[in-house]
């Protein structure tokens, strides 16, 4: 019933031309060349002339290969039998499993009305220190990691895939290196995680189109298990890769680019994605944390800085831990209140005590003379980052704060804290 | 007959249109989709017979060929009673209704009538039949909450009617009829409750515009002393992410002393939307002792939403701002962010293939600006009464760099800037507005020989700040010393405010001149100290006994306690003349 177009008019980048009628904007198409068989969308329609991006590129397109519009936008499918799978951008399996077509659902579908938006009022507890004692991540919340090259920032997106008490977690990896995709998967069927877990991945080496299309999967699927009333934590790496290949696309398109050749609607995209974190009254939420890699460790480029302006707060990654300062959970206020009534106490006493540390390190770098509350506190401080900071430590928010007390304790007098007597009575180790 | 246009083109939320019968620029049309489903959308350009559209939803599913219906009705709001409390989407769409209607996801194509259409409203005439009025004239009103909403002649009708007829006291539904006028060719028109207004036209039913000089009260103490803003005046506050715009706009929203304030959230967080959902109408507003929400209207076209309709929503916000100032209210809008405002702008100048400007913007984003801010302003009506809407924007900068296009084409319209600073929301300074940077051209309601003194202060207090960085605490004299720890008091206790604290997260302006005087006072006495040590201390102390006098209920006991305390302690280090 889909008529069958053969002539290709034109191939740019991963853009391809047909000349056809009655095809729908957004509309998927079948792309038949001597390399095998791909998907492609229609992304702009002129006077006849189809423009259609290639998921698997364009290369080894022929001028007279096939084009078979399908009739329908981009779907991925939705089922229970989707936990533990891994598949593509595309929606192609990437295990060995069997492709699932059941329940399809359309992808990047509308927005949440603000009026059925509820504030946040409940934690995701990650058993990371840094995170639930400092930073509370909260039900809905939408945080990124900010981070460089070489940070181990996959490593604390598994850990939290791994600890966080949540009933389904969406991976969805851009432009990952091949290793860290087969690192995932192993690290996550190791720990037995891999059962509550879909994964969405691409590779570095796989078509860039598809790269475009794992968030939108990802939280498509998200949507439905939340819609369902599970609780689910969405995992995105790396932000700055899913940026990188919207402007690779615009360019070829010949947008006009704004800002480091950005499109745009950089922003727009970005928070469309974003915004999908959501806590549904009376059912599930999606909660989302997205690695966004800064080049160069500029937070002002254009990919961390439109994130800065969306999400809540952020986590900036620097020298393999969670970086005290800076890093900021703006909804942590919503929640912390309520959990034990020493957290905030803990909170900040731990981290001014932290920050005069630091400026005792740097006393010491110049050659002051040391005295005895600097020795306290270079003990103090070593003992923080090791017990807390680093971040293979896993305990439950409880037993961190009781062990943030024991550091205390074990470094300096009750009085030298600045902790309410009140809480010294009932917390201070004997 | 109905003008019919084909598709020709479609480019994300931008569609190409072959019309045949005449188009009106702006006017809007609907693209109709297969399922039966009408895309709202807007006439932007028009060339030969191809008309270009912005669509203000997802065009998913159009074809080339498909039907486009031209209404050659400009993009309007409707105006009459029964706005205020509302949330809108940015083209007017009630929120909450839309929600009964559709759950949890927005539904592209579903438009609502703002107002409601079943609720019977006390009408009250104050005019009598063959009396002469003119567009923006009182013909009766309806009691809307706390306010007498007047019912006026529309603004659309041109020329001096006299009143044929007029309906009497009673209840009617905003559809209903209430008046019938005659132009002077003996036409008759029709006036009901609500009527309709282009949003991107200026409402000009006043005698004059007159200059801003009556100071607006946001019971901050830097913004009303320092950067006051001015009844009808426009102001901005850039900053970078995470420098507290947002909570600064909504602690404005809950204390300016207006009658109305419109709360345009254009493209921001939708969580931050929800907090001011939820809460205001717990909240009670001082002035009238009842909820906060009867005096706010939320425009709120979050990030997500679709971007033309982001475009459209500062326009809604501004008109209504407009059409409540015609019956001599007071009205506020602030709009959250400018920016991304300006960027949905940029976005639809992109698929126009429009020749770009700076960091893609259009050429023409400087005077669209102005425009906006432009229609702030106080006027006197035609009764003789005055009326404001005063604007108060925000811009997010990218990178929290000043230099940007829109931050600078905004500062060239506005009368008073309130910069926020990155390093002073690290300091945990609230407000963070950078009391070097930012300027206001408006007059204030403290002496501003005064205020000019005592930013001197500050001024000089931070350059000796400055220096002592390089040459330390030992290369500095003491009365430099004395000059700096000064500056740091001012700052602590005038310029900052808690805002988690009930009394001090509102400043009263009576409290403010109270105040201020004192802290003049203080920072005039000469005083001196043998160690810099002591003198730290010194300040430290009164800092913090200052911080609790702001605490505390303005003239109460404890208020004259605090500050006998003060006074008691300056007077120990005062240099006797």
């Amino acid at each position: 019933m889909h008529k069958v177009y053969h002539k290709i008019e034109r191939i740019a980048g991963n853009v391809i031309t047909v000349a056809a009628d009655n095809v729908s904007y957004r509309e998927l198409a079948q792309v038949q060349s001597p390399q095998g068989t791909s998907l492609a969308q229609v992304i702009r329609m002129d006077s006849g002339m189809i423009d259609l991006q290639v998921f698997a590129g364009s290369r080894g397109v022929s001028t007279d290969s096939q084009v078979r519009f399908l009739g329908r936008p981009m779907q991925v499918p939705f089922s229970d039998s989707l936990l533990g799978r891994v598949f593509s951008g595309a929606g192609e399996p990437r295990d060995k499993g069997p492709s699932i077509n059941e329940n399809m659902v359309d992808i990047g579908g509308p927005s949440v009305n603000p009026s059925k938006r509820i504030i946040p009022k409940n934690m995701v507890r990650t058993g990371i220190p840094m995170i639930d004692v400092f930073n509370t991540l909260v039900v809905s919340q939408k945080l990124p990691i900010f981070s460089i090259a070489g940070e181990p920032y996959n490593e604390l997106l598994a850990r939290i895939a791994l600890q966080a008490e949540v009933d389904v977690i969406v991976l969805g990896g851009m432009g990952l290196k091949y290793d860290d995709y087969l690192f995932f998967r192993d690290f996550l069927e190791e720990h037995g995680a891999l059962s509550r877990t879909v994964s969405f991945m691409h590779t570095a080496s796989d078509p860039i189109v598809e790269c475009l299309l794992v968030p939108d999967a990802a939280l498509a699927v998200a949507e439905q298990f939340a819609t369902q009333g599970k609780k689910v934590l969405v995992l995105l790496t790396d932000m700055t890769n899913f940026a990188d290949a919207m402007k690779e696309i615009a360019i070829t398109m010949e947008q006009v680019p704004s800002n480091r050749g950005y499109p745009g609607d950089l922003y727009s995209q970005l928070a469309s994605r974003y915004e999908k974190a959501v806590d549904f009254e009376g059912s599930g939420s999606i909660t989302i944390l997205a690695v966004t890699t800064m080049p160069g460790d500029d937070v002002t480029h254009p990919v961390p800085d439109n994130t800065g302006y969306i999400t809540e707060g952020q986590f900036y990654l620097r020298k393999g831990r969670i970086e005290p300062f800076g890093s900021l959970s703006r909804l942590k206020q919503q929640v912390n209140g309520d959990t034990r009534e020493d957290h905030r106490t803990i909170m900040n006493t731990m981290i001014q005590l932290y920050a005069s540390y630091k400026e005792t390190l740097e006393k010491q770098s110049m050659g002051f003379r040391m005295g005895n509350w600097d020795a306290k506190l270079l003990k103090y401080g070593v003992r923080f980052e090791k017990e807390m900071m680093d971040l293979s430590v896993n305990i439950p928010l409880e037993a961190a704060l009781d062990l943030g007390w024991k550091i205390l304790a074990d470094c300096f007098n009750p009085e030298e804290t600045g902790v309410p007597s009140k809480l010294i009575a009932k917390f201070w180790p004997k | 007959m109905a003008n019919i246009g084909k598709i020709i083109g479609v480019n994300s939320n931008l569609l190409r249109v072959r019309f045949e019968q005449p188009v009106v620029q702006n006017e809007v049309a609907y693209a109709l989709l297969g399922s039966g489903t009408r895309l709202k959308s807007e006439v932007i350009r028009v060339r030969g017979s191809v008309a270009e559209l912005q669509v203000f939803e997802d065009t998913t599913g159009l074809k080339e060929g498909d039907s486009v219906e031209f209404t050659s009705q400009l993009l309007s709001v409707e105006l009459g009673p029964g706005l205020l409390t509302q949330v809108f989407d940015g083209l007017q769409n009630p929120l909450p209704q839309l929600a009964e209607q559709c759950g949890f996801f927005l539904q592209r194509g579903k438009y609502l009538e703002a107002l409601p259409r079943d609720k019977k409203w006390a009408f009250t005439p104050s005019v009598a039949v063959g009396s002469k009025v003119s567009a923006g004239d009182a013909l009766g009103w309806v009691p809307e909450g706390i306010f007498k909403h007047q019912i006026m002649v529309p603004f659309r009708l041109q020329g001096t009617f006299s009143v044929e007829s007029i309906s009497p006291a009673g209840n009617y539904v905003v559809t209903d009829t209430i008046a019938k006028l005659k132009d002077q060719s003996g036409k008759s028109h029709e006036v009901k409750l609500m009527q309709t207004w282009p949003v991107k036209l200026p409402i000009k039913c006043y005698a004059e515009r007159l200059r801003p000089i009556e100071p607006l009260i946001t019971k901050q103490r830097i913004i009303d002393t320092f950067f006051p803003v001015n009844r009808g005046g426009v102001y901005c506050i850039p900053g970078p992410f995470g420098a507290g715009k947002t909570v600064l706009q909504q602690l404005t929203a809950r204390h300016a002393d207006v009658d109305i304030v419109i709360i345009a959230a254009c493209g921001e967080r939708a969580g931050e939307v929800v907090e001011t959902l939820k809460e205001f109408p717990e909240q009670t507003d001082p002035r009238t002792g009842k909820s906060l929400m009867e005096r706010t209207l939320i425009i709120c076209n979050t990030s997500s939403m679709p971007v033309a309709a982001r475009e459209a929503s500062v326009y809604t916000g501004v008109t209504l701002a407009e059409y409540y100032r015609q019956m001599g209210l007071n009205v506020l809008l602030l709009a959250d962010s400018t920016s991304r405002w300006a960027q949905a702008l940029r976005e639809m100048s992109g698929r126009l293939e429009e020749i770009p400007g700076e960091e893609a913007f259009p050429a023409y984003l400087e005077s669209v600006i102005a425009s906006f801010y432009e229609r702030g302003g106080i006027v006197r009506l035609k009764n003789g009464e005055t009326g404001s809407v005063t604007i108060g924007g925000t811009v997010s900068p990218a990178g929290g760099n000043f230099e940007e296009p829109v931050t600078q084409a905004t500062l060239k319209v506005v009368g008073a800037f309130h910069g926020l600073s990155r390093e002073r929301s690290d300091q945990r300074r609230f407000p963070a507005i950078h009391p070097l940077d930012s300027w206001s051209k408006y007059r204030g309601i403290i002496d501003p020989v005064k205020t000019a003194e005592v930013h001197g202060v500050l001024r000089r207090g931070n350059d000796v700040g400055q220096m002592m960085k390089v040459v330390g605490e030992e290369g500095t004299s003491m009365d430099d010393f004395v000059l700096y720890l000064k500056a740091e008091f001012l700052d602590s206790v005038y310029l900052q405010q808690d805002a988690y604290n009930k009394i001090d997260e509102a400043c009263p302006g009576d409290r403010q001149e109270y105040v201020f005087e004192k802290v003049y006072q203080i920072l005039k006495t000469p005083v001196t100290f043998k160690e810099k040590d002591t003198a730290r201390t010194f300040f430290l102390k009164l800092t913090q006994t200052a911080k609790d006098w702001n605490r505390v209920e303005f003239e109460s006991g404890e208020f004259k306690e605090l500050e006998g305390n003060i006074l008691k302690a300056l007077a120990e280090v005062t240099v006797n003349a």
